[in-house]
């Protein structure tokens, strides 16, 4: 109980999560259900302004943008998870062994990280959607790649500094193998950065998304994305602006509730934060 | 000395690593790609010269080396879409981005380091949690939307600014600005987000230490006390932020070039990737990757300026 009150106090945890969970009940309910069609277009009420039957207004083929907006919740949560995944999986296995092996295999691996970390972010994004091509699953995993580095190195400093302590000495002298101290000792007590690191990324993959989506690079119509919403509504910029806020507002607020999301882990598992 | 060794060392290794990498990506394109380039209806000779003119004929490590030379010549071949070499194209864009990068930089500065002060003297006030609220919220717009939300706010019912398209400094300074102060601004703002929660957290830290105490007591002002000494002690953490923000301000120019219509590097990226232009790609990300390392051995540098520990040190 207390506990809870603790936490509940933590107004990044109470606001971020809100958000997040809103969003996750809009990605459900738009698997079974959205107030219209998403791709019927009906050219007699194109570009309408918010009213009671279009909550959000709707897009220049007529389709009511409330409901892109629910189905485009699948494609933010997709592309960020899948892109975390890769990222999380990837960025911990060579941080990992570069933090827990050291010598020149760590200063191989990090000399590489760095120069991965020397582009620009969305340049790699790019250099690697110009590599598989664009669409969904391209996207993400470019994006995941592009998340690689960052958590790489916060594993590394994790497994640097708990490879000589001593719960990890002591499962040394009971003779288990390295890959179980990796796995089963060292990984569950460097986890919390790791999560922090994890919800930072998941806001930057989705702010690289909709970039990408936005230069045309990223998600492919018919898959609703926001990015390719906001491309879209700049044309519409002066005569319908309705078209622009909704799919702006929306990204802005899953990236938020995931920033606020990282802060409240960070303070709920570093102590010295509070 | 052996500070600036190892620097220049970490220099010429990361650059070495970033053109391996530049090169390597093109390297796992599946299928031909002469012949993504092209287009699935290309006829045999067209293949065959165009593989020739690259140099893609000869082995992988000679295709590199001259490659590598080519990125220090500025001979880095002919773009295949426009058919003029890639240096000269990238020469064209040049001032475009580079007026709009050191523009955004410039506003960063210049608004980042005086409110963070500003507010690291109240800390815990009001004025500190809306200010890290907004900040907040400032991390989290995406850079091109905030673009399009300026344009509609300030664009429109301005005349000074030109929402569209570049005005060459030659030929008008305020025409120039004008067409380039609010993507400066789209780009500068989510940085003074980050900048200014950093810069905070630092001059704050400062402030309660002992030394500031014992100046305060021999009655300087408190302008002298921030300018003279907490802000000199401040400043590598401050460097290192802008180290970061600037390679995001690089990265922001692409996208936010699209929005307002600017012919920088940001288009013309864009365009080669559309059209598959791969020696032009590589050539853009070269480049681009290379100032940011250079600046960022510039920050490194002049951290052993600031602080004779590090250029003694260790």
């Amino acid at each position: 109980m207390k506990r809870i009150r603790k936490y509940g106090k933590n107004i990044n945890l109470v606001i971020g999560g809100s958000i997040l969970l809103m969003f996750l009940i809009m990605m459900v309910v738009s698997f079974l259900y959205t107030p219209y069609d998403v791709n019927t277009m009906d050219i007699a009420n194109k570009l309408l302004p918010p009213s009671g039957e279009h909550w959000f207004g709707t897009d220049e083929f007529g389709r009511d943008i409330f409901s892109r907006i629910m189905v485009g919740t699948q494609t933010a949560f997709f592309v960020g998870t899948v892109s975390v995944g890769i990222g999380m999986v990837l960025g911990v296995l060579i941080g990992g062994i570069s933090g827990y092996l050291g010598g020149w295999v760590d200063e191989i691996i990090m000399r590489v990280i760095d120069a991965l970390m020397a582009f620009p972010g969305i340049i790699l994004a790019l250099m690697l959607v110009a590599v598989f091509g664009s669409g969904m699953v391209n996207t993400s995993i470019a994006l995941g790649l592009m998340a690689i580095p960052g958590i790489a190195r916060i594993a590394r400093s994790g497994f640097l500094q708990s490879k000589d302590a001593e719960y990890v000495q002591a499962a040394r002298l009971m003779g288990q193998t390295q890959v179980r101290i990796m796995t089963k000792h060292i990984l569950p007590n460097v986890m919390s950065p790791l999560i922090v690191a994890a919800s930072i990324a998941f806001a930057v993959a989705l702010l690289a998304e909709a970039g990408l989506s936005y230069l045309g690079l990223g998600v492919q119509p018919p898959d609703p994305s926001w990015g390719r919403m906001l491309k879209d509504s700049q044309g519409y910029l002066v005569s319908a602006p309705w078209y622009t806020y909704a799919p702006g507002v929306v990204i802005t607020l899953m990236v938020l509730g995931f920033y606020m999301l990282s802060n409240a882990i960070r303070d709920i598992s570093d102590p010295r934060s509070r | 000395m052996a500070y600036f060794f190892r620097r220049i060392l970490l220099l010429l290794v990361t650059v070495f690593l970033v053109s391996l990498i530049t090169f390597a990506v093109f390297q796992i394109i599946p299928g031909d790609p002469i012949r993504i380039m092209l287009g699935p209806e290309a006829d045999e000779a067209r293949v065959e010269t165009l593989e020739k003119q690259l140099g893609l004929d000869q082995a992988l490590p000679i295709q590199y080396v001259n490659w590598m030379s080519g990125v220090f010549t500025g001979d880095l071949g002919d773009s295949i879409r426009f058919s003029r070499p890639v240096s000269e194209l990238i020469a064209d864009r040049l001032p475009v981005t580079l007026s709009l990068a050191f523009l955004s930089i410039a506003i960063v500065i210049m608004v980042a380091i005086p409110l963070g002060i500003y507010i690291a003297k109240r800390p815990n006030t009001l004025r500190d949690f809306v200010f890290s609220s907004v900040t907040q919220v400032g991390m989290a717009i995406p850079s091109f939307w905030l673009g399009m939300i300026l344009m509609l706010g300030l664009g429109m019912s301005f005349q000074f600014f030109s929402i569209s398209g570049y005005v060459p400094w030659s030929e008008s300074i305020t025409g120039a600005i004008g067409s380039l102060l609010l993507p400066a601004i789209t780009i500068a703002i989510p940085q003074i987000a980050i900048s200014f929660r950093y810069i905070r957290n630092t001059i704050l830290e400062q402030l309660q230490l002992d030394y500031v105490r014992t100046i305060r007591s021999k009655g300087i002002t408190e302008r002298a006390v921030i300018y003279r000494h907490v802000l000199r002690n401040a400043m590598i953490p401050i460097l290192t932020v802008f180290g970061l923000i600037f390679a995001e301000v690089v990265a922001g120019t692409i996208i936010v070039e699209q929005v307002f219509g600017l012919p920088g590097f940001g288009s013309l990226l864009i365009t080669s990737i559309s059209y598959r232009d791969f020696p032009l790609i590589q050539g853009i990300v070269m480049y681009i990757t290379i100032v940011v390392v250079i600046i960022n051995f510039v920050i490194d540098m002049l951290y052993a300026v600031l602080d004779p520990r590090i250029r003694l040190g260790e």
